[in-house]
């Protein structure tokens, strides 16, 4: 198996939705050039390490392809709880009968 | 004591993760990729990333970094996620709910928390010390170094044995809480934090917060860069520092600043052999006294360097690294193939800010300090009332300033907490560690680039109240 992945040559930008360098530049090249755009086209930041991963260097990589500087590209970021995964059943709690 | 990965016995130590356990015992691949099914080893070690989620006793994404052995433990690789259960068989939550109100919440207990939870605790204030780890002092268990600086400050102390005397202090003192392999997974509407922990689901209302969460390693996109062997320096020295654990036999480091500079001389102490360490700069970025031990024992830095490809059967076993031009682009022809089974990357830290940012903290981007930092002022409050941060999630710099800037955030809440005679104290006792942290002991060429990035996203009480009236905080605390 880890044979095989290395001859694709796959470069991983998100580690938890499987997101590729390649993802992002064809993204990019159809010409979406909003990251929230982008994050919501690719599920970057969607996973469970909810972008502390990915977030960065996707920024950086936008950022360089499109000419914007990085203030610019994070400027609506935004941070919606949970922050952390935590088990469903936490909050299911409430519809309890 | 024993447990079971994937049905057969595995050997453990009692205090150590499950993760670490299975990677000493030889099991590089803990999970496989969402949707490309790629095997996906260690990586942060310390609760960021997602690379260590296995099913645990039936329970998947559980983070295995942070999750200690247990006698009889049934420990299963998962394949991406785990997928939504039927609304019938949702088993509900059994844990009680509790209520806290307190003083202070603190979240992360490494440096910048615990110096500060001592403080408030010495003011007579109540504290909440949460953190994720099955135990305290963040990253300073995994320093073996000697620290700089005077021994009020620790000089000469070890960072692990930092966190030893804090803890003996902390746990012997009865107004801290500490909360252990818990999240605050959010702030909400009337000023409360969720906080899960594994006997409760908490939630605490505290008249001032402070966001101590640290930082996570930044990531470096080449071919196969998620193969198992590919660690962040910091996970790597959590697996030998904090754990004894040997993380590989032949090593690359990627990055010649501090953290690239003394996990060599790390590795080097734990038999391992570094092959090289590559920089992409012109120029080594660490202090000078780490880069002459590391090269001292023959171990080549290769500026203008970069890694180019990693590759192996399941786990790295060779490295490609290339030359590159002032623009950073790979020079054809000029690449270099090592063989080895880790590639360590230490190409800097991005503050993890998300705590203070979930609560609507203003955020400026910083270079220098590794990425979007809340704007603070002097005594650290950020733009929401009561909400202070401190140490890397502050902006990257390291441990000392963390342990003074917890203490100077500590000061300011007690200002405001408690009554005026010793409330003057505080402020007298804060103004002076402002001076000392920016006029002394941030004068220190060597930390000339933090400095100019704390700088950059520190405003006058005057620039943050404008701020407050231009973007409200959505939450408030107090």
């Amino acid at each position: 198996m880890g044979g095989e992945v290395a001859k694709k040559g796959t470069i991983i930008i998100c580690r938890c939705n499987d997101v590729t360098l390649d993802d992002l530049m064809k993204a990019i090249e159809m010409g979406i050039d909003d990251f929230e755009l982008l994050r919501r086209y690719l599920r970057l930041g969607f996973g469970p390490c909810q972008g502390r991963s990915c977030i960065m260097i996707a920024a950086r990589i936008f950022a360089r392809a499109t000419g914007k500087s990085l203030g610019e590209v994070l400027a609506n970021y935004k941070v919606r709880p949970p922050i952390v995964p935590i088990p469903t059943k936490l909050v299911l709690r409430g519809v309890k009968k | 004591m024993t447990f079971y990965y994937e049905g057969q016995p595995v050997e453990a130590y009692e205090g150590e993760s499950v993760a670490v356990a299975l990677y000493a015992a030889g099991f590089d691949s803990l999970s496989w990729s969402s949707s490309l099914v790629r095997p996906r080893g260690l990586f942060c070690m310390i609760g960021k990333c997602s690379s260590c989620f296995m099913i645990v006793d039936g329970v998947p994404n559980t983070k295995t970094c942070r999750e200690p052995v247990r006698e009889g433990m049934r420990v299963e690789r998962q394949r991406g996620w785990a997928s939504p259960v039927a609304s019938e068989s949702v088993e509900l939550s059994e844990l009680p709910e509790v209520r806290i109100d307190t003083d202070v919440l603190i979240v992360g207990g490494g440096p910048a928390g615990l110096s500060a939870a001592l403080t408030l605790a010495e003011f007579g204030l109540d504290v909440v010390l949460v953190d994720e780890h099955f135990k305290l002092g963040g990253q300073l268990l995994k320093q073996t170094h000697k620290f700089f600086g005077s021994v009020d400050l620790f000089g000469g102390m070890r960072g692990f044995q930092i966190a030893e005397d804090y803890v003996k202090r902390i746990s012997s003192n009865p107004r801290i809480k500490v909360l252990l392999e818990s999240v605050a997974y959010g702030a909400f509407r009337g000023g409360i934090v969720g906080v899960a922990s594994k006997e409760a689901h908490y939630f605490v209302k505290p008249k001032a917060l402070l966001a101590s969460t640290g930082a996570q390693e930044r990531y470096l996109d080449f071919v196969n860069n998620d193969l198992p062997g590919v660690i962040g320096a910091g996970g790597a020295q959590t697996v030998m520092n904090e754990y004894g654990v040997k993380p590989g036999e032949r090593a690359l480091v990627v990055g010649s600043g501090n953290v690239g500079l003394i996990v060599s001389y790390q590795l080097l102490q734990a038999g391992v052999k570094v092959e090289a360490v590559v920089e992409v700069l012109p120029e080594i970025g660490g202090w000078f006294v780490h880069a002459a031990k590391i090269r001292r024992y023959g171990i080549p830095i290769l500026l203008r360097h970069t890694v180019k490809e990693v590759s192996g059967n399941g786990r790295v076993e060779k490295a490609v690294v290339v030359e590159v031009d002032e623009k950073f682009n790979p020079v054809p022809g000029t690449e270099k193939e090592f063989d080895v089974d880790l590639v360590l990357l230490a190409v800097g830290l991005e503050p993890d800010t998300r705590f203070a940012m979930q609560c609507g903290a203003v955020a400026r981007w910083s270079p220098e300090l590794g990425g979007l930092v809340p704007l603070r002022t002097l005594d650290l409050e950020t733009s929401v009332p009561n909400l202070y941060i401190a140490g890397d999630s502050a902006g990257i710099e390291e441990a000392t300033t963390a342990i003074i800037e917890g203490k100077i955030a500590a000061l300011s809440i007690a200002t405001k907490l408690v009554e005026s005679s010793k409330a003057s104290k505080a402020r007298e006792e804060m103004d002076k560690l402002i001076r000392f942290l920016w006029d002394v002991y941030r004068a220190s060429p060597l930390l000339a680039r933090a400095r100019k990035g704390k700088e950059s996203v520190t405003v006058s009480r005057e620039e943050m109240d404008k701020l407050r009236v231009e973007f409200p905080p959505p939450i408030s605390f107090g």
